[in-house]
């Protein structure tokens, strides 16, 4: 198939950056979204121009590398999946596709399509994790979790941190990130212990960043590669309730 | 507690609990209203009570604050999360997996207030800063009746045009309002929905009766 090609391209993060447009001919509808623009990179070198950037690493949709805000939504028109994922029999000959980084204070571009998604890791480090004392390595089954409950949490774990909560947000709100974190953690007895201090620490941080608040549009659900539910960010703002009423 | 509530969850919940009030203001407004509908005697004691009863005379300040509240601070919030976006996408999300209700709750909010200005012309102005009552002339049933009347056919359209827009307002409202409490689950977000569109429907349809009914009455 033949398509025409929009794409963002900005030289660096002071750049003003504007849209390009690319023609590209005889694409497999096999392929996927990341080895079509593969394929356009391959023709500018052949021409001598400079290929787009972009973020890709595993292209097998568990790393959250890949971002991409295609024809209007993170990862493309396509549900459940990251852009790596995406094949251009999704699309029909002829059509054009605009290509957008993900847009966000706190995700600044650094070139074309990629964006900086520092922020995330900085949440984590403001409270997403369990501290671990040293020691002997316990019984795997000295402390029992109710299935329902590691299944809960085993849900939240499967936030790879993409972004497409933050980009598909009309807000630019980090909340459905967040609140994956601070839940897989919450429900699980070993998380329990610190739960009160972490999800104070997170939501300061996330304010700090810059990402803007959550007015439960659900956009975050619906864009999410993992179809992580809006659920957990309730238990969020329960979790940060009453660790503040408890103070 | 001040860092509790200048965080973006802080802020969420003001909007939440003072929205929540004004979901009970308009469940006791309605049902005074739907009165009109059994009598005048009636009514005319109901409202009556309402304006001078001592503890409704306290609790309309706090209504008062409890709409200044909610209307200024969504304003505020709106510009604090366009903030967070300052390049806009060129491409618009036209996904149908959120409700239009849910992503234009500042203008439908908006559009409700205009027309509230325009209420409290019609009615409070009337009866708490002109005699219209106290000298006899009038009584709260007679302004209700008399606004929509046949020639003022206009007054019907835009109060129900009011409350379709209120509607769709407290159709996100509703289970937004619980959702950012924490109070909701997998379990619950189905119900809560259901039970938000259920309000959202009695309260438009059940305030729409009331210029309906006065209409189609002075017609007959």
């Amino acid at each position: 198939m033949d398509l025409k090609l929009k794409i963002w391209k900005q030289k660096n993060p002071k750049d003003k950056g504007r849209f390009e447009t690319y023609n590209i001919a005889n694409i497999s509808p096999d392929c996927s979204f990341l080895e079509m623009i593969d394929i356009l990179n391959e023709q500018l070198i052949n021409e001598g121009k400079e290929p787009v950037a972009f973020d890709h690493d595993c292209r097998e949709g568990i790393c959250g590398m890949c971002s991409l805000y295609i024809n209007g939504r993170p990862h493309g028109p396509d549900d459940d999946i990251t852009t790596c994922q995406l094949h251009m029999r999704k699309f029909k000959h002829g059509d054009t596709i605009t290509i957008e980084p993900w847009r966000a204070a706190a995700f600044p571009v650094v070139k074309d399509l990629i964006i900086e998604r520092n922020a995330f890791d900085k949440i984590l480090q403001a409270g997403g994790f369990v501290s671990v004392n040293t020691g002997g390595v316990q019984d795997a089954n000295a402390i029992l979790i109710p299935h329902d409950t590691a299944e809960e949490a085993m849900d939240a774990a499967s936030c790879i941190g993409c972004g497409a909560c933050v980009a598909a947000c009309k807000n630019s709100s980090a909340m459905l990130f967040v609140a994956a974190k601070v839940s897989q953690l919450a429900v699980l007895p070993q998380g329990k212990i610190e739960a009160a201090a972490r999800v104070k620490n997170m939501i300061s941080k996330m304010d700090e960043l810059g990402f803007g608040g959550c007015t439960n549009t659900g956009a975050c659900e619906a864009e999410c590669p993992k179809s992580i539910s809006i659920s957990h960010i309730a238990r969020m703002n329960r979790e940060f309730l009453c660790a503040n009423i408890q103070d | 507690m001040s860092s509790f509530l200048g965080s973006s969850i802080g802020k969420k919940l003001i909007m939440s609990v003072t929205g929540l009030f004004l979901i009970m203001f308009l469940l006791v407004h309605l049902f005074l209203n739907l009165l009109t509908l059994v009598g005048s005697d009636v009514f005319n004691t109901a409202a009556h009570f309402m304006g001078t009863n001592p503890i409704m005379k306290v609790m309309e300040f706090a209504l008062a604050a409890g709409f200044l509240f909610h209307m200024v601070y969504a304003l505020y919030l709106t510009i604090v999360n366009q903030n967070a976006r300052p390049v806009k996408y060129a491409v618009a999300n036209k996904s149908k997996a959120t409700s239009w209700a849910s992503k234009n709750m500042l203008i439908t909010g908006g559009v409700v207030l205009i027309f509230l200005v325009l209420h409290l012309m019609n009615y409070y102005y009337k009866i708490k800063f002109t005699d219209l009552i106290e000298s006899g002339e009038m009584t709260e049933y007679d302004l209700v009746v008399g606004l929509f009347q046949p020639e003022n056919w206009y007054y019907v359209v835009i109060y129900i045009g009011w409350f379709i827009l209120l509607g769709l307002h407290l159709n996100h409202a509703f289970q937004s309002a619980f959702q950012t409490l924490g109070l909701n689950n997998k379990t619950w977000e189905r119900r809560l929905i259901v039970i938000g569109n259920i309000y959202a429907l009695v309260i438009s349809i059940g305030f729409s009766i009331i210029p309906i009914y006065f209409f189609i009455n002075s017609l007959m």
